[in-house]
């Protein structure tokens, strides 16, 4: 099965045998992945109970939990990577999610979708409504997104964490993407470490 | 299916965490399915309170399919065609492993005599049956209920006996609400006068306390909106109230009728030692007070699994456990599971959990 674009580029950066935890793993495409193709230990915690079941299903090793309250959990520096995909943009507190991934994991790998891309911009901008895009696809009412985040605020929020970026990637239409990122990109990639 | 009964004496007295040791402890059990030649693909299945070995196989006393049908046989979610179920019956119990009612040294049944036994004793017992068997490794630990207790027990204390460890429907430690529905059942069965102080062997047995024990249990397998749904306020064979003390209300009938039966298959002394054994259940307090190192370094996965209905041991008592196993290190799984019928619900038609176990069991 082919991986999301975000995913793709996040498991290209993983060494073999070591041990993930994917927060937010979905369906655990990505766990399931990684295990299969580079025999990582690979956890997840997934809020969401179906979900769960299908991992489980797989044979994965996923909890089903809340990140923003059971990360705490977790022993430092427990996993060799700890990766958030398109659920930053949910939590209660990204601030201290992204805490909690650093101090879990070596690495931290956090994917979400770029509110500054030009197609988000211009709905607001032009249309005057909370946009609807192919990365944001659901209304403001029901969306889970209740902390949307450009590339620019990420890049600040790491500076002010004092987490490095080791490295980024970025994509449109589930191509990458390179040079005015924060215009040009649907989603963003970062690769953090402390 | 068939199961294969047998019956084993350990070769040596069995130590007892209450002090003192259990001589000649014998242990009933069912197998379920062929060990594998280099016997890798044994199971151990730990039944609960009121359970027995008849996992899958027809009951010798109520002539009732066994209690987990559903879910052990060959194509099942725990598949005998792939594995060797092993399930055995607890000591205390009565379905042919040593407990009260079974002969002391004298030739006398033990009765009270019979030492007081934690879930550590039942499964010390249950490894000395594996060692008997010659099976070092397990494909997997599973359990619901005391079950799960007895799973985890395993776990902490045989750490490199079983490569998975799956509990449902389950808890670390016994709360205060638990032990006060136990001591409830308990003081039911030594008000029956024909309880005895134990010694009723031979003559008639505490029916009636045992039967109120029962009913009080049971309604903690059940969640209130299952009650309302099966029985609601429906009165039982009758038009209108009798304004007497007659069994009115169908859940009334149903609880009695559940008592009753239960009188018939179980010894009331063994469900005042296996009901001591639960409440005595903690496994923080075993290993130093604190759960996590009661699992450190264990290399085997595990998987917890709750019911949204269960509020006998709720979500929050596998979370705990989960917890602590995070804290460790340790590979698990967990998920709680929306059902309808309460703490039963492990029993009863669940097909996620089917698919849980399948895929725990099988990855």
């Amino acid at each position: 099965m082919t991986l999301r674009s975000d995913l793709a580029a996040i498991a290209s950066q993983i060494e073999p045998k070591t041990r993930v935890l994917d927060i937010g793993c979905g369906d655990g495409a990505l766990l399931a992945n990684l295990r299969d193709t580079k025999h990582v230990d690979a956890r997840g915690m997934e809020i969401d109970g179906s979900c769960v079941e299908r991992c489980v299903a797989q044979g994965l090793s996923v909890v089903q939990g809340d990140a923003n309250r059971d990360l705490a959990d977790y022993p430092d520096k427990g996993f060799d990577y700890t990766v958030l995909s398109q659920t930053l943009q949910t939590a209660t507190r990204p601030d201290q999610m992204l805490d909690q991934l650093l101090r879990v994991g070596r690495q931290a790998f956090v994917s979400f979708p770029n509110f500054a891309h030009w197609r988000t911009r211009s709905a607001l901008m032009l249309g005057g409504r909370m946009p609807v895009t192919r990365a944001i696809p659901v209304s403001w009412y029901e969306t889970p997104n209740i902390h949307h985040v450009t590339v620019k605020d990420f890049r600040e929020l790491a500076r002010e964490k004092d987490a490095h970026i080791e490295r980024e990637w970025f994509f449109s239409n589930g191509k990458p993407v390179s040079g005015g990122s924060n215009w040009r990109a649907e989603f963003a990639v970062f690769q953090l470490s402390r | 299916m068939a199961g294969t009964s047998k019956s084993l004496e350990l070769p040596q007295p069995l130590t007892l965490d209450g002090g003192g040791k259990l001589a000649r402890a014998t242990l009933a059990y069912e197998t379920y399915g062929e060990l594998d030649a280099d016997k890798s693909n044994a199971i151990l299945l730990c039944h609960a309170l009121t359970g027995d070995q008849y996992v899958a196989s027809q009951h010798p006393v109520t002539g009732k399919p066994g209690w987990w049908e559903r879910m052990v046989g060959p194509g099942k979610p725990i598949d005998t065609d792939r594995y060797q179920v092993i399930c055995a019956n607890v000591i205390g119990s009565c379905m042919g492993s040593s407990g009260p009612a079974s002969e002391a040294e004298d030739g006398e049944p033990y009765a009270m005599r019979f030492p007081v036994i934690t879930i550590r004793d039942m499964v010390r017992a249950l490894v000395g049956l594996l060692d008997e068997l010659g099976i070092e490794k397990l494909h997997a630990v599973v359990g619901g209920s005391m079950g799960g207790m007895q799973a985890l027990s395993l776990a902490a204390n045989w750490p490199d006996l079983a490569e998975r460890v799956l509990v449902i429907a389950s808890t670390s430690r016994h709360s205060a609400q638990n032990i006060a529905f136990h001591e409830l059942g308990r003081q039911a069965i030594m008000a029956d006068p024909r309880w005895n102080g134990g010694d009723y062997y031979g003559g008639e047995a505490p029916d009636n306390g045992l039967a109120v024990a029962r009913m009080a249990a049971h309604i903690t397998y059940l969640s209130e909106e299952a009650l309302t749904e099966k029985f609601g306020r429906n009165l039982q064979d009758r038009e209108a109230k009798s304004f007497g003390f007659d069994a009115d209300f169908q859940v009334e009938s149903y609880l009695r009728y559940q008592g009753s039966g239960f009188t018939r298959r179980f010894d009331a002394n063994s469900y005042l030692y296996i009901t001591r054994a639960m409440d005595y259940f903690d496994l923080a307090e075993e290993h130093g007070g604190k759960l996590a190192d009661a699992f450190a370094g264990t290399e085997a996965r595990f998987c917890l699994v709750s019911f949204d209905s269960d509020w006998l041991y709720p979500t929050s008592e596998s979370r705990h456990v989960v917890r602590a196993l995070n804290a460790a290190g340790a590979a698990v799984s967990f998920v709680e599971l929306s059902a309808p019928h309460g703490h039963d619900s492990f029993l009863l038609d669940v097909p996620a959990l089917d698919r849980v176990v399948k895929g725990f069991l099988d990855g």
